[in-house]
């Protein structure tokens, strides 16, 4: 299995270290031929603003834009939410978000939260993350923080605010990987696939 | 897990985002906000860019925390801004204005000579400015969440800030070869503290984010500079004391994205105009160099 970290700017070396820990393969994407072959795609936190022009700049807008409407597992965190989320270059999520909405970098956190992944607390780490704001009927929230939606899916992809890529043992990884295999062995992703974890300790 | 180490967690997580980026200074709203089109994962709220700070001499202190105000509202990416060197007020005032980095800088008059703040004291992170690994691991020693070397700011000559990445990567390298027995002499000798230099050893590189300052002015510095190990690059007076700011900004973005590929460097550097006007760092009166500041 190999899976895709867009690597134009953000913590990339975090996720390639995640993806190592499952046994997984990594593989920096910074141009369209880069995507050849993934079976998945990481958008890594970063600044959005920023990637959102390099993005555009390396030409990646429209490949990777197709191969998200053809099924491909796509997990964007932090900043990789704002650009899937509506009003963001890819536009594929129902969701709607606002920048950096929590404030300036003392309000970062890191908390530990319930999910619908796992019966024991997950640790969230959000530096200056963004807040989703609102989320349509296609949209499965998988974690909620303080009354603030943190984690959902809709379909092939799935976003957190926050950054499961750096605590050593996360269920959104584990749920992000667990999609990958079934769009590869060609099962249909159903809500609510990814195992839920019991008694695990984190 | 204790708070203090969440602490750490979220403020080197902080540093970690910006890594194959680029940090600008600016010193009015209008710049910061050119900045971020152009790309920038952050600013550098300054009064005086460090090529004026040079030109004008005198006491050089941290800024009117208006011009920092102004440029925090003008943007949505983290703003950083620097205090002297063991000046704890000013850094408690910026941590009072919710500065998102604070850079305890060389670039600044030292306001102690011997003693660098006690970085643990503080919620907001800070940068500090090394110019090989025992400075470096003083730092983080001290409580930085990130460091980035020194070079020789406000020259537009990137020869320092090359000569300091060199070093920190060698003997960053040199300590990963050596035998377990040899590293309690090593951090006397370069006189790091041994818990900083045992964490290296134990995942094999540095434990905070690691970017390149001082002396920055082009495309090619800045993937230079990435080439040599930096993780993302500090540009100061180099944008905007340039012919075409915005023009220069944005290339430079490109170029430490893109640092592995020539052609796409060479495109982004034709037609720039003006690089600022350089100074040799060889001809500089020792007492005019900045990087000798708090060691």
């Amino acid at each position: 299995m190999v899976i895709g970290i867009l690597a134009l700017q953000g913590n990339v070396r975090e996720h390639m270290t995640n993806l190592n820990r499952h046994d997984v393969q990594g593989r920096p994407v910074r141009l369209p031929a880069d995507l050849a072959g993934i079976e998945g795609l990481i958008l890594p936190g970063g600044e959005s603003t920023a990637m959102r022009n390099l993005v555009s700049s390396s030409g990646l807008e429209k490949p990777v834009g197709d191969l998200i409407r053809q099924g491909l597992p796509v997990w964007g965190t932090c900043a990789g939410v704002v650009l899937l989320a509506r009003g963001g270059i890819w536009s594929s999520v129902d969701i709607t978000v606002e920048r950096n909405a929590y404030g300036s970098q003392v309000f970062s956190r890191l908390v530990h939260g319930s999910s619908a992944l796992s019966e024991t607390p997950t640790p969230m780490v959000f530096i200056r993350s963004p807040r989703i704001t609102s989320a349509g009927r296609e949209v499965e929230v998988l974690a909620e923080v303080g009354g603030d939606v943190v984690a959902v899916r809709q379909g092939n992809i799935l976003l957190t605010t926050f950054h499961p890529e750096l605590v050593d043992h996360s269920p959104f990884t584990a749920c992000f990987i667990e999609m990958v295999s079934s769009a590869r062995s060609d099962e249909t992703p159903v809500p609510g696939h990814c195992p839920k974890e019991t008694g695990r300790a984190v | 897990m204790s708070d203090i180490s969440e602490r750490i967690i979220v403020n080197r997580g902080l540093a970690q985002m910006l890594k194959g980026g680029v940090i600008m200074d600016v010193t009015t709203a209008d710049q910061a906000r050119i900045a971020e089109d152009s790309g920038a994962v952050a600013v550098m709220a300054l009064e005086r860019v460090p090529a004026d700070i040079r030109a004008q001499g005198g006491v050089a202190r941290m800024s009117d925390p208006a011009v920092i105000r102004a440029i925090q509202e003008a943007v949505t990416i983290p703003v950083m801004a620097k205090v002297r060197i063991g000046h704890l007020v000013e850094a408690q005032v910026l941590q009072a204005l919710k500065i998102d980095y604070i850079d305890e800088s060389e670039v600044l008059t030292p306001a102690d000579e011997s003693n660098h703040i006690d970085k643990h004291a503080f919620e907001v992170p800070f940068v500090c400015g090394c110019r090989d690994l025992g400075e470096a691991a003083r730092r983080i020693g001290e409580g930085a969440s990130m460091i980035r070397t020194k070079g020789e700011a406000g020259t537009g000559n990137v020869v320092e800030a090359v000569r300091h990445m060199r070093t920190l990567m060698g003997q960053i390298r040199m300590l990963l070869s050596m035998r377990e027995d040899e590293v309690p002499g090593f951090a006397r000798e370069i006189a790091a503290p041994f818990e900083v230099l045992a964490d290296i050893r134990k995942s094999g590189a540095l434990p905070v984010v690691n970017f390149a300052a001082g002396g920055v002015a082009t495309p090619a510095d800045a993937a230079l500079m990435m080439q040599l190990g930096a993780d993302g690059v500090f540009v100061g007076s180099g944008i905007f004391k340039s012919g075409d700011p915005a023009r220069r900004a944005k290339a430079i973005v490109e170029a430490v994205a893109h640092c592995d590929d020539p052609a796409w460097i060479a495109r982004v550097s034709e037609g720039l105009g003006e690089a600022m006007s350089g100074l040799d760092v060889r001809t500089m009166p020792e007492g005019e160099r900045l990087a000798g500041r708090g060691r």
